[in-house]
């Protein structure tokens, strides 16, 4: 019974669901083309797919990996089977685990995180799913009303909102450590205005910034 | 042996698959979720903040889950509405599937502009988007217990050095996005509006904060994120005609 494991025997049980689970997605998502192709006799030239994709590949698969080793540590081990399956992690499942553990007042990396975490992406998955389903039963009433012009501008901006409000309280609580990664950031991003179309690139640089001035400040006793 | 004539992007088939992949993921969700609320109550956690996070993280994610749900609509208007459905559940972002469409569009040299009826089309185009974002879910399985492995080790090294290695991750993905909402400074008056979202949601978490700490609004605690989030994308919206939008 998992109520009387210990962390690292739960932890190990979570690796086997969560391989079974995202390895079970794997073939599903492939299985999506095969079963168009199969149900309509529509095999598409190997060269079309291979044009098309080397147009995304290259930084999709770069954005890919660097996605998975940045984030894996701040989603945990559940978080982390579940959120590269459901998608949306920058933008959605991270910030959603990083508010969860802020709230509670717990640390990532131990069990109550890594618990408080895996309830909070599996809601936002959950509350996603609905809300896109119901947008799909509801397409012909709800299109006109998310189209309107209105409501553009609080849809173009839903990034800034959501990073105002995590990065007061982040920047608060570890503001020697967010110095310099912000400086930077901000000056970067103004003086190189196309970087903004690949913020997932510099997420990485702006975490091996942000940990060399940290160690720095550590080792001089400012932290 | 072409089934042009019986395809539609919208057909039952479609939305047949479309239904099992959702099924897929719920399921996974609800799995991992009441697996996390049984070990709350084994390791015993005060139950209220189990309640407390999924209140709050179904408030937070309303306002991005309708954003994703305006993508499924702008795929919709060439690939009907399933394909989208599928791949904005599952691993997909807008910010993927979209471009993926557009190129397999350009290297067959059809527009975007109409749907698609042509079904090896749509599936050259399914196939790009799905092999396009294969790696960031094959890569995790492989890659978690090596990188779980490195922190467990930095942690247990050096234990204050562990957490402020964790809290430099955040801080390194925080001042990326924080900084990209400066990207578009230069164009002037429309490029200064994510600015003020940015500063108008600081605000109104600062406020709640207040709140919380001074006048003891202790429920507000665990809404606020999602209070400053709303109060950041309202004045997005009241303000956009004073920034030339």
């Amino acid at each position: 019974m998992e109520k009387n494991m210990n962390y690292s025997e739960y932890q190990e049980v979570t690796h086997r669901c969560g391989q079974l689970w995202i390895w079970s997605a794997v073939c599903i998502v492939l299985f999506v083309p095969v079963a168009v192709c199969l149900k309509y006799g529509a095999w598409p030239q190997f060269t079309s797919v291979l044009k098309g994709l080397l147009g995304v590949a290259p930084i999709y698969w770069t954005v890919g990996f660097i996605e998975v080793v940045t984030f894996t540590p701040m989603l945990g081990t559940a978080g982390t089977y579940l959120s590269f399956v459901t998608g949306n992690v920058s933008a959605l499942k991270v910030p959603a685990a990083l508010n969860a553990m802020e709230s509670a007042g717990v640390k990532p990396a131990t069990e109550e995180g890594e618990i408080v975490s895996t309830i909070a992406i599996a809601t936002a998955s959950i509350v996603t799913t609905i809300i896109i389903a119901l947008g799909v039963l509801l397409f012909a009433q709800l299109t006109p009303v998310i189209n309107s012009p209105a409501l553009k501008p609080a849809f173009d901006n839903i990034l800034p909102a959501l990073f105002g409000g995590l990065g007061v309280v982040y920047i608060s609580r570890n503001w020697k450590i967010s110095i310099v990664p912000m400086v930077f950031m901000i000056v970067l991003f103004i003086l190189v205005p196309s970087l903004g179309r690949s913020v997932g690139i510099l997420v990485p640089a702006g975490i091996i910034l942000a940990l060399g001035a940290s160690r720095i400040m550590y080792k001089k006793g400012w932290l | 042996m072409n089934n042009t004539s019986s395809f539609s992007p919208n057909s039952p088939f479609m939305y047949g698959l479309a239904a099992a992949v959702i099924l897929f993921v719920f399921a996974q969700s609800f799995f991992f979720l009441i697996r996390a609320v049984r070990r709350a109550h084994a390791v015993g956690m005060d139950i209220s903040i189990v309640r407390k996070t999924i209140g709050s993280t179904a408030l937070f994610t309303l306002a991005p889950a309708f954003s994703i749900m305006l993508g499924v609509i702008t795929l919709a208007k060439f690939l009907g509405l399933p394909l989208p459905w599928i791949r904005l559940s599952v691993i997909g972002a807008i910010t993927y599937e979209l471009p993926a469409a557009t190129s397999t569009a350009n290297a067959l040299g059809i527009s975007l502009s109409e749907t698609v009826t042509d079904p090896s089309v749509f599936s050259a185009i399914a196939w790009v988007m799905t092999l396009g974002i294969i790696p960031s879910i094959v890569l995790p399985p492989l890659l978690i217990k090596k990188i779980q492995k490195g922190i467990v080790q930095i942690k247990t090294k050096d234990e204050k050095w562990g957490d402020i290695f964790m809290t430099s991750l955040f801080m390194g993905m925080i001042s990326a996005f924080s900084g990209m909402v400066f990207s578009r400074v230069r164009e002037g008056l429309p490029g200064l509006l994510p600015v003020a979202v940015l500063a108008v949601s600081a605000l109104a978490m600062c406020i709640c904060g207040l709140l919380v700490k001074k006048a003891h609004v202790k429920w507000l605690e665990n809404y606020a994120m999602p209070f400053s989030m709303i109060a950041g994308m309202v004045f997005a919206s009241c303000a956009s005609s004073a920034f030339g939008l």
